[in-house]
């Protein structure tokens, strides 16, 4: 065991993985983000607890990573470059391991100008392939990146993410490839509409003995509405969306839109329980926490295996 | 070279006001090719601080030396300095300090804002291609900079936000990590990426001097 989180044990158990997301408040209500998980709590393996999402200010990650964790559904502390140095990025880890921390998910992050402060500085010290290179040198070294030994090192669960969508398509897998070279021990996708190419990018990875050596969890997102469908076509950089899916979501009654989102959803889950190379999924219900019960039953991956 | 944009007018005007006589230092390098700061820039920009101020208020003077950057230049200018009780330099930020530098008793203001080391891609249109890192990497990614290039400055990218041959900041702006692809795969050179860049050395977040091979002793001798 590297880190002996949830997540790790789940997958080193061969159960096929669930995880969620939950966006921290834009304040410090820590009734609405207790609220937030109290869906999660036995639905998922793990909930990603996101960092400055959209370069919008949240509470902090490895803050409402505690909430989470004294609500009993284990975080995902994720760090993203934009934000803190090395010196920073090492000291949150130190502390989010201390509290009981156990897994991370490395991240470039959203460009600053999306955000509120489109003013701000950019750090990007590191990249996230040298951010998940750094966390694996905490770990398994015991030293920080500048060489100097670490009094106790944090065993963390090292988590990255990749997008199997963008051009050019041949690069995505060796892209996948430096991940795992860097350290990185599970995947956690961009959210998949378009499943032609991620069956490609996964038979790839396959071929490539890429899947033996790291967990990939394809990102799902349920669509809530056509609008949602366009937006996230059009306006959501990195993100690819074919038109079958806005045609099947036009093609139902208004009120039963949702429910096809979740249909297609629940459809994309059973296709990867099935396919080779895949280790679970991950659910990103955006603004949609309390809907996770509903979407994790119908997906058939409850109850969540206790390991 | 260093390319620069006159300061809004207003910006100018407020820095001087209140002084008597001001002398407008343009420079004949970088900031006269970006037409930023050349003798025809200080020229206008004189034209308009008399317009605005009239000419009995404060008077304004002209010199444009070749390189404020250059001390040899600078030297020019100190028999004509004493009269004026203030300088503005049109110069580009390394420009303005030396001047700064060389009349430490005389309030120097900066006309320009320097943006950037970049390239003339036609006249009056330039582009930012080096942010002096310090350790430089052109050579593994094709010559095309990563770190002035790409939004986030990655060694190791594109990020998960690049959007088919852009990047997430802007539809207009080209995905840095797309085109060293692109140029690397052109050139069967696409190994140079499959290795992990290491984390970089900002060697360029203190102040730098650099001392060429064979200098030593004369700089030694100079006592700067
Ligand atoms: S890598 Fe550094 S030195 Fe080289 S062009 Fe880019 S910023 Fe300039
Ligand atoms: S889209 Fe490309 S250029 Fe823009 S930040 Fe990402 S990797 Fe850099």
């Amino acid at each position: 065991m590297k880190s002996g989180s949830n997540l790790e044990k789940i997958l080193k158990a061969g159960h096929f993985a669930f995880t969620g997301e939950v966006g921290p408040p834009r304040g410090a209500n820590v009734e609405a983000l207790r609220e937030k998980v109290s869906y999660l709590k036995g639905n998922v393996d793990m909930a990603n607890i996101t960092d400055n999402q959209t370069a919008m200010v949240r509470m902090s990650s490895w803050a409402a990573s505690m909430i989470c964790m004294q609500e009993g559904v284990e975080p995902n502390f994720q760090m993203v470059c934009r934000d803190r140095n090395r010196l920073a990025m090492q000291a949150d880890i130190l502390g989010a391991y201390a509290h009981g921390i156990r897994n991370m998910l490395c991240l470039s992050g959203d460009h600053q100008q999306f955000g509120d402060h489109p003013q701000s500085k950019g750090v990007f010290d590191l990249d996230s392939m040298q951010l998940i290179g750094m966390v694996k040198k905490m770990r398994d070294e015991g030293k920080f990146l500048g060489g100097a030994d670490i009094d106790v090192p944090p065993q963390i669960f090292i988590g990255a993410a990749a997008n199997p969508f963008a051009e050019p398509f041949e690069w995505r897998v060796h892209r996948l490839a430096k991940k795992v070279a860097a350290g990185a021990d599970f995947i956690q996708t961009q959210c998949v509409f378009n499943m032609g190419r991620i069956r490609d990018w996964v038979s790839q990875a396959n071929d490539m003995g890429l899947t033996d050596k790291i967990a990939i969890l394809p990102g799902i997102t349920p669509m809530k509405s056509v609008g949602m469908a366009k937006y996230m076509k059009n306006k959501v950089p990195g993100m690819d969306v074919p038109d079958e899916i806005i045609k099947r979501l036009q093609g139902v009654d208004k009120k039963k839109v949702a429910d096809e989102g979740i249909k297609i959803a629940c459809e994309q889950i059973e296709e990867f329980k099935e396919m080779k190379g895949v280790a679970g999924v991950h659910l990103m219900a955006i603004e949609w926490e309390h809907k996770v019960p509903e979407i994790a039953e119908r997906a058939g991956v409850l109850p969540r295996p206790e390991v | 070279m260093i390319v620069a944009e006159r300061k809004p007018f207003d910006e100018i005007k407020n820095m001087v006001s209140g002084y008597k006589k001001v002398l407008t230092v343009g420079c004949g390098t970088c900031v006269a090719v970006c037409l930023a700061g050349g003798s025809k820039e200080v020229e206008t920009l004189n034209a308009e601080l008399n317009l605005a101020f009239g000419k009995d208020k404060i008077e304004f003077g002209a010199e444009t030396v070749e390189r404020q950057c250059d001390m040899e230049f600078l030297e020019e200018l100190d028999s004509k300095v004493d009269e004026y009780d203030a300088l503005v330099s049109m110069a580009c930020g390394a420009g303005i300090q030396f001047l700064a530098e060389r009349f430490p008793n005389k309030p120097v203001f900066p006309a320009v804002n320097t943006s950037f080391i970049g390239v003339n891609l036609d006249v009056g249109w330039y582009e930012e291609k080096c942010r002096a890192c310090g350790t430089c990497v052109l050579g593994l990614t094709g010559g095309i900079c990563p770190v002035t290039m790409c939004a986030k400055s990655l060694f190791n990218g594109p990020c998960g936000g690049t959007n088919q041959k852009s990047c997430e900041i802007d539809k207009e702006q080209p995905c840095a990590w797309y085109k060293i692809h692109e140029r690397l795969a052109g050139q069967g050179r696409l190994d140079q990426i499959i290795e992990i860049s290491p984390p970089n050395d900002w060697s360029n977040q203190k102040p730098r001097k650099i001392i060429q091979p064979g200098y030593e002793e004369r700089v030694k001798a100079l006592g700067r």
